[in-house]
């Protein structure tokens, strides 16, 4: 579903990804974890272009991403983002936020929109939330929000950048959840984040980076019960 | 003047003599009203796109946009107008066109720079997430200026372009060196016709001032209706409030 192959990305003279190799399949949940500045979101965003590689190939069911060739806009409609920030439209309600981007750049009428706004409205458990505006929610309710835009598009994969890391403790369960449930239902997810219960109940595969190196990969348990390499172990003793 | 001769020539003002000219003044009230209005009008469209080229990565529309920006900022209005007068418009038409064509064209090509000026920062004010939000959704970068990044501008854009407005209302009195009939110019006259200091010039100064009050008023309704909170006002509940009931 995603192939990335030699994957480097410098700022300036600061080389964040170095060469960074991952396949991902349909259907996996894959969970980055690393070091703050280690270049996690970096690579994230380096999927839907939000930043445009140096160098390396990006590949989303065989299409080349980072090609100038490529319409970059039908790429991202078939891959969710999730924000750390949310970034919710605040000028907008909740169903706006949701309903604004299949209408306008899918063309899809808008009876029809806000029918799908209120199907994942209802699985992100915030129907009754609709007609409110994003500065009248709680963090958890807009992350919830910022999930159904997302899906609104119906994206083929689903990328999170640390969703629960800018929100209040008590708040972290109701989007690890929603989260999970995605999970089960066989959404392709790529999840930056420093949850590692969550990492180990929902993942199929872990990733560690550092340095801007792909330093290890594996099964929860092979990463977070046996870790082969030491700066692995290092991060985790950190962490865990 | 002693301090006694100055209250005493303060005393003798005769009003009585302007209510003769209150056509002219009038008729400068609506020059100056007409002027300022086309100016800022044109003036936002065409900032509007001055303040998008100088947001532009690509340099040949990034380039002339700054350079132009930084031309008009840089030079005085007055010296704008008379280079459009007597120059721009003469060597491009052959004739002039008359005070009203070159003072509007004035006003706007000036507004337009300072305008540009507001719309560049009130775009980079939001925060970058806002674009990416929109980008990752599939929205190509006009339609997410439109829909997300402008509507969201606008509002940060109020009190500044209220601000140009007056300033510009003001400035627009420059006109009055290219005999356009504005309210300075209607001062001028009645200064010359009554060898009167005062009273025209005191006329013109209580008319802008008129104006400018007029117009501080309009920006404050605007300035309300865009307050700082995007929920309508029957609605506006927030979270914390909800947490209460
Ligand atoms: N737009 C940018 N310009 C310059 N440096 C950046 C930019 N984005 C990220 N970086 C740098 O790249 C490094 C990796 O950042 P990031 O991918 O955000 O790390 P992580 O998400 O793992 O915390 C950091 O040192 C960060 O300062
Ligand atoms: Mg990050």
């Amino acid at each position: 579903m995603i192939k990335i192959k030699g994957l480097k990305k410098s700022f300036g003279d600061l080389e964040v990804l170095k060469g960074i190799d991952l396949e991902i399949k349909e259907r996996e949940v894959v969970c980055i974890i690393g070091a703050s500045g280690s270049g996690k979101s970096t690579l994230l965003r380096c999927i839907n272009l939000l930043e445009e590689p140096t160098d390396g190939e990006v590949y989303i069911e065989d299409v080349k991403v980072n090609d100038p060739k490529t319409d970059i806009n039908k790429i991202r409609t078939d891959v969710g983002m999730v924000f750390q920030q949310f970034n919710l439209f605040p000028h907008m309600t909740v169903l706006d936020n949701i309903t604004i981007a299949p209408r306008k750049v899918k063309k899809v009428d808008e009876k029809e929109a806000e029918a799908l706004a209120y199907e994942l409205l209802a699985k992100v458990g915030l129907t009754d939330k609709a007609h409110n505006y994003p500065e009248q929610l709680s963090g958890g309710q807009m992350q919830r929000v910022a999930i159904a835009r997302a899906l609104a598009m119906k994206p083929k994969v689903m990328l999170f950048d640390e969703p629960t890391s800018a929100l209040d403790p008590e708040m972290v369960k109701e989007v690890l959840d929603v989260m999970k449930q995605l999970a089960q239902e066989g959404m392709t997810m790529v999840v930056v984040t420093h949850e590692m219960g969550f990492a180990r109940e929902v993942a199929d595969r872990v990733i560690f980076i550092d340095g801007g190196y792909l330093v290890e990969e594996g099964t929860p348990e092979e990463i977070f019960n046996n870790p082969k390499n030491e700066r692995t172990k290092a991060f985790l003793g950190k962490v865990l | 003047m002693s301090h006694i001769e100055f209250l005493a020539a303060f005393n003798a003002l005769d009003f009585g003599i302007i209510w003769n000219y209150r056509d002219l003044f009038i008729r400068g009230v609506w020059l100056t009203l007409r002027l300022t209005l086309l100016g800022f009008s044109l003036g936002l469209i065409l900032g509007i796109f001055l303040g998008l080229g100088r947001l532009s990565k690509r340099k040949w529309i990034y380039y002339p946009c700054k350079i132009y920006i930084d031309f008009i900022r840089g030079t005085p209005l007055l010296v704008q107008i008379l280079i459009i007068h007597t120059a721009l418009i003469p060597s491009i038409f052959g004739q002039s066109l008359g005070f009203f064509v070159s003072g509007a064209l004035a006003l706007t090509l000036n507004s337009g720079a300072y305008i540009a000026e507001i719309v560049r920062a009130g775009i980079q004010s939001l925060d970058k997430g806002q674009t990416e939000a929109a980008r990752s959704l599939g929205m190509p970068k006009g339609m997410a200026m439109r829909y997300i990044i402008l509507p969201q501008a606008i509002r940060r854009m109020v009190p500044p372009l209220g601000n140009e407005l007056i300033a510009l209302l003001k400035d627009s009195s420059l006109v009055t060196v290219i005999a356009a009939n504005d309210i300075l110019y209607a001062a001028k006259i009645v200064q010359g016709a009554t060898f009167k200091q005062w009273e025209p010039y005191l006329t013109a100064a209580l008319l802008y001032l008129l104006l400018t009050w007029l117009a501080s008023k309009l920006i404050a309704f605007i300035e309300k209706r865009f307050s700082t909170s995007y929920v309508p006002k029957k609605r506006r509940t927030t979270f914390a409030d909800q947490l209460k009931r």
